[in-house]
């Protein structure tokens, strides 16, 4: 059968894209082309990243923010340019933007500074000035929603269990978005005066919802919680910037934006981060050490304990400029609104391939309305782990699992889905060869 | 490597066709084993009379990997001696973390020697492990409940 679709617009010139990924070229599996479709979960590198950190070891290598000699110079520099770029690309003051290892630790960063807080007050120890509003009480309430990954989900539960705060949460209905207006797990039936944190995601990594961030986040402001925005899957795929999403705070990662991995990135509000106690301690967050005690520098540096990862902040600064480098082949849009206009297209055209599956149900939202480029499916009859083994065969690499969402994946019933996630080098034929290779596995165990 | 190799008929019969599935009465021992990297679960009991495994019983969703390959333990086992069951048990885990290196033998792993494909996905080996180390964990506390002056 043919299906004529209508063409698909707003595309990257994929080919051109692709070309500067050296991975891609590579075969799998006895020879068959790489798909690759698994960037929510990690990207590919451009050679302009690679190339950016190699000269990085290769020219300037030294331990930043230390020693007077030329090469930590350059180190230094190198760094905190980097850190500017990010920061510039989502609107925030550059020392307002601290680097992590990953955003999981970004986002325990700022748990920690809740868990923290509170343990040093309850033994009347110094803390910075305004760390009040960190401080908890048991009976408070911390807030994240029912689609959180794992790594915005479990340290705010380890919060709750070291100071006898509550953890609530938003719930999802059945077409995949925030059920704010669910009588139990509705944003007002969770909000409230005790609310102290609101944690929830830019877009879900599995079912591709774009949440109202801004509706959540006024009114989490209006009983005076503070709100932590889970980016990772925001910042690599479309246009963000802090002070329209009215935030407080932002956490994403390097490796799925075309970095490299070992960088995350923490942004948050000067004055918050100016009051937030320690989170690592060690070397060069200090302001001055005694033997009976220590005192600590401003932001970013409060935050950045030890030697930092100065070759990945270069390759993410490089990873920056490629994607603002991008434009659609008509010409139309650049950098990541562009990628935006990019992934949509391809969105709309894997829904339609796949809802033209006999027993393929996609979980999440079906219509490309405030939705990312996460698709995740079910195939009746054949569990997750083997549709991605029969995929892999053809070289279609997907994730499978419960993609570190499992309360999510318990909310839909299911144990485990196949997911599809595209970025800047896939075009639709990557997802012909995905709707190709699930009709194959549907073959293979014999349900279709 | 391909498809055919890793899915063997007897692999996709059991699959299709689970035997001893179910959760029954007696049982010295029920265990909860997950595979927390692909949310995977099952529930399996085990019943020892003397020496002699008398059943194992379970209930569980997974891949058809792992749900054929404690199918495959319950025709194995059930019947047999603790020992022999543990001497089987020690033979697949060997066969699965083999890398696809090692030599399955038919005479001690019967129908298991069907997943010596899986030793070359060494994603999926935990998959097929995971009954295996659910009855071994059940087998044992069974076996320390009715001696507890030896259990360790």
């Amino acid at each position: 059968m043919t299906v004529v679709h209508a063409p698909v617009t707003g595309l990257l010139h994929v080919e051109r894209v692709a070309a500067d990924f050296p991975i891609l070229s590579r075969t799998v599996r006895g020879g068959s082309r790489l798909v690759y479709l698994d960037s929510g979960a990690t990207s590919q590198k451009p050679y302009a990243v690679l190339d950016a950190e190699r000269e990085f070891y290769t020219r300037h290598n030294a331990a930043v923010h230390r020693g007077a000699h030329l090469l930590a110079e350059e180190a230094t520099d190198a760094y905190e340019l980097a850190r500017e770029k990010i920061a510039r690309l989502v609107g925030a003051e550059t020392r307002e933007l601290v680097f992590t290892k990953n955003a999981t630790e970004a986002i325990n960063l700022v748990a920690y500074s809740f868990s923290n807080a509170t343990a040093k007050a309850l033994h009347g120890r110094p803390l910075p000035e305004g760390a009040e509003r960190f401080v908890l009480a048991p009976g408070d309430e911390i807030v994240v929603t029912e689609m959180e990954h794992h790594a915005n989900l479990v340290p705010w539960q380890e919060v709750c269990d070291k100071t006898g705060a509550v953890l609530r949460w938003i719930g999802v209905d059945d077409d995949g978005r925030l059920d704010l207006d669910h009588p139990e797990h509705g944003l007002a039936a969770v909000l409230g005066e005790r609310t102290r944190v609101v944690a929830l995601t830019h877009q879900s990594n599995v079912l591709g919802t774009v949440t109202p961030v801004r509706q959540v986040a006024d009114a989490a402001h209006a009983v005076g919680a503070l709100v932590l925005l889970d980016a990772c899957q925001s910042v690599p795929h479309m246009p963000v910037d802090v002070t329209e999403l009215g935030v407080d705070y932002l956490a994403f990662s390097g490796h799925k934006m075309l970095g490299p991995s070992g960088i995350g990135v923490l942004w948050g509000r000067y004055a918050l981060m100016d009051s937030m106690p320690p989170f690592l301690s060690g070397g060069s967050m200090i302001e001055t050490v005694r033997m009976e005690g220590s005192t600590f520098a401003p932001p970013p540096q409060r935050f950045e304990a030890g030697v930092p990862m100065a070759a990945q902040a270069v390759g993410l600064g490089a990873a920056v400029d490629y994607l603002e480098a991008l434009h659609s082949a008509d010409g139309s849009l650049s950098g990541l609104a562009a990628v935006a206009a990019h992934e949509h297209a391809l969105t709309g055209y894997a829904l339609e391939a796949l809802a033209e599956i006999p027993g393929v149900r996609v979980v999440g939202p079906t219509d490309t309305h405030a939705r990312g480029s996460a698709v995740s499916f079910v195939v009746d009859g054949i569990h997750a782990h083997d549709v991605g083994q029969v995929l892999d065969d053809r070289g279609v690499e997907v994730r499978v699992g419960h993609h570190c969402a499992w309360p999510l994946h318990r909310r839909f019933g299911v144990a485990a889905t196949t997911r599809a996630t595209f970025y800047v080098y896939n075009g639709t034929r990557d997802i012909d060869d995905l709707a190709s290779a699930v009709r194959h596995a549907q073959h293979f165990f014999g349900v279709a | 490597m391909n498809l055919e190799s890793l899915y063997q008929e007897i692999i996709l019969d059991h699959y299709k066709h689970p035997r001893g599935r179910g959760l029954r009465e007696p049982f010295g021992a029920e265990v909860h084993h997950v595979n927390p990297t692909c949310g995977d679960e099952l529930t399996l009991r085990v019943e020892v009379e003397g020496d002699t495994v008398t059943d194992v019983s379970y209930e569980g969703q997974g891949c058809s990997i792992s749900q054929a390959s404690v199918s495959v333990l319950y025709e194995q086992l059930v019947g047999q001696s603790v020992a022999t069951g543990l001497a089987t048990t020690a033979a697949f885990l060997e066969l699965m973390q083999g890398r696809g290196q090692v030599e399955p033998d038919e005479e001690v792993l019967g129908d298991a020697v069907a997943f010596a494909g899986v030793a070359k996905y060494p994603a999926r080996v935990k998959c097929a492990l995971l009954g295996w180390m659910a009855w071994k964990d059940a087998v044992s506390q069974t076996v320390a409940q009715q001696t507890p002056e030896v259990a360790t």
